[in-house]
């Protein structure tokens, strides 16, 4: 599995709340919440975000609230992983349910700037910087969330389980 | 303590940190932004049947009464949902209180129980010497269907509590502190472990505020050692038998902080982040236009008489807007009876049905473009409760009621004088 795409950056302690404002929260329609995505701290996302984006942040990423709709919103939007040096635990599982990938890598989010080209092997963890030509290298998933993400999710891994 | 409570549910004689583990689940709480979400998952896998042996508990509390029609789906959605498997923990409108003051309140969580919930907030139970901690929606889908879910279990971080309070201060006095030293990722994937003989200071009320903000360093859960405190609010709440777990006195611990409760100022979160403390007595020359006294951090009967023993007789200053907002129905009962609910009108405030309302900005007090307001709730992000341009100092009751007389930010001897 890999991404390609273009770095959207962010800094430290992005909050689902900016993520993804509570006024819209009484919704769960993913097309409506990806309209929303990010409005707070950058109103420009929705309008240049391309399928693939890779979204590039500083520490405690998704800090907050657990709104599930935060990581919706995120991959509804298009973006085909978040990597940032650290995220908030309740986001790491809420992502990883709904099957949008995220990776912890320090030197990536310090090196990698606005509107680089990145590719990423999500085998092996390692984030390509084709603007840069710089490779950085993140911890892969561990084999229990690769079996997980490789049933299809939560739901799928203990549907499979129950039978 | 955690991982001993997390060991017992995985039916293991023993855990360590970072291992991954199966528990089983004593409570699965969400509510209705998150539970529809997780309903929405759980008819999709197809599931029919929910999990015999787990309190589901959904409450009523965000957006409700229904702030629009969204909401209102939402609520009919989880209602639905109650009905088709006859839950006996749903909690609308009339019964329902913010879900964190509420389960404790109603017994529906006891020492030593596991518990996950669709909210961030979930963290709260852990006063009363229980896990619990935050999930999103899928998490909760599982776990209903299931009765357990996975953990990695985390390391420790040691809070070893002395001293006494001083006058005016609070448990959100105490955990505003600790969040400035130690940042908002300061615990991030950590249990927060209090105990020392500081805690006999701390009231069953304090402790369910700092458990509470735990998720506001990163922490997984902020965990209370079980003490005669936790036994006396535990009576008549629940005929469940509960175990006390305790920390072997060898524990291992990632980072042990002392906090003398004596040094500890009445504090205030200055915007957009919790970790951003100052001492109360440095907001003079803050103006404010609001003032919110509820949620499930300061939502209890012990913040409600701080907050009263402050506006007694006195009046809120003209042109700003106060909100108390009692934190259940029991809560807001007892307000009326203890004379409370008199005193806050009769100081200029309006007493609201409970609700998270305003916290999260979702109705009952939101924000315009420049608007500050001191606030007893648990986040100051950008945006929060309304515009992006408004901005929110979180603080406790008794510093919020004392800025509320004053119109900026006070320490509450400035109103009292002692």
């Amino acid at each position: 599995m890999n991404a390609h795409g273009k770095a959207i950056k962010y800094g430290d302690h992005i909050d689902t709340d900016v993520i993804i404002p509570a006024r819209y929260l009484a919704t769960q329609d993913h097309k409506e919440l990806a309209s929303h995505c990010m409005e707070d701290i950058d109103k420009s996302f929705v309008g240049r975000i391309k399928e693939g984006d890779i979204m590039v942040a500083g520490v405690n990423f998704g800090c907050g609230s657990s709104r599930e709709h935060a990581p919706i919103a995120i991959k509804a939007s298009g973006i085909s992983c978040v990597i940032a040096k650290s995220f908030a635990r309740i986001f790491y599982r809420n992502a990883i349910n709904i099957g949008l990938a995220i990776l912890e890598c320090e030197k990536a989010s310090e090196n990698i700037s606005e509107g680089d080209e990145v590719v990423i092997d999500f085998d092996t963890g390692l984030i390509k910087n084709l603007t840069k030509n710089e490779t950085y290298q993140a911890q892969p998933f561990p084999d229990f969330i690769k079996e997980m993400i490789a049933k299809g999710g939560l739901m799928s891994s203990i549907k499979g389980g129950a039978k | 303590m955690t991982q001993k409570i997390l060991a017992a549910h995985a039916g293991l004689p023993s855990v360590t940190a970072g291992q991954l583990i199966k528990a089983k689940l004593d409570l699965v709480l969400g509510n209705d932004i998150t539970a529809p979400v997780a309903i929405n998952e759980f008819e999709n896998a197809g599931f029919d049947k929910v999990a015999k042996d787990t309190r589901i508990t959904l409450v009523m509390d965000h957006f409700a009464p229904n702030k629009d029609i969204k909401a209102a789906e939402s609520c009919k959605k989880c209602r639905g949902f109650a009905k088709r498997f006859d839950l006996p923990h749903f909690y609308d409108v009339g019964e329902m209180g913010v879900e964190h003051a509420l389960i404790p309140e109603k017994g529906l969580i006891a020492p030593g129980e596991a518990a996950i919930g669709a909210d961030s907030h979930t963290c709260t139970y852990g006063a009363l010497g229980a896990f619990s901690t935050g999930v999103g929606s899928t998490d909760m889908a599982a776990a209903m269907a299931t009765g357990e879910t996975w953990f990695k279990v985390p390391s420790a971080i040691k809070i070893n509590i002395t001293g006494k309070k001083g006058r005016w201060v609070s448990g959100k006095d105490v955990i505003l502190h600790l969040i400035g030293m130690i940042g908002v990722d300061g615990a991030l994937y950590q249990s927060l472990e209090f105990s020392g003989e500081g805690l006999k200071d701390l009231s069953m009320s304090d402790r369910l505020t700092i458990s509470n903000m735990a998720i506001e360093a990163g922490a997984k859960n902020g965990i209370f050692s079980v003490d005669d405190i936790t036994r006396k609010y535990m009576e008549g709440r629940c005929d469940r038998n509960w175990i006390a777990y305790e920390a072997d006195a060898d524990a291992e611990y990632a980072r042990v902080i002392d906090l003398d409760l004596s040094e500890i100022p009445c504090t205030v979160a200055w915007p957009h982040l919790p970790e951003k403390t100052h001492p109360a007595t440095e907001g003079s020359d803050i103006e404010i236009d609001q003032v919110v006294i509820g949620s499930c951090t300061n939502g209890n009967i012990e913040d409600m008489a701080a907050a009263a023993e402050i506006l007694k007789g006195r009046h809120i200053k003209k042109g700003l807007r106060g909100i108390v907002i009692p934190a259940t129905p029991k809560i807001y009962m007892e307000c009326i009876e203890k004379g409370y609910t008199k005193i806050f009108m009769e100081a200029g405030c309006i007493v609201s049905t409970p609700t998270c309302g305003p916290c999260l900005g979702g109705h009952m007090g939101i924000l315009a473009a420049g608007e500050r307001a001191v606030s007893t709730t648990n986040r100051n992000f950008v945006g929060r409760m309304g515009h992006i341009d408004s901005e929110i100092y979180l603080a406790s009751p008794a510093v919020a009621a004392a800025s509320a007389v004053t119109g900026h930010i006070s320490h509450p001897k400035e109103v009292m004088g002692e």
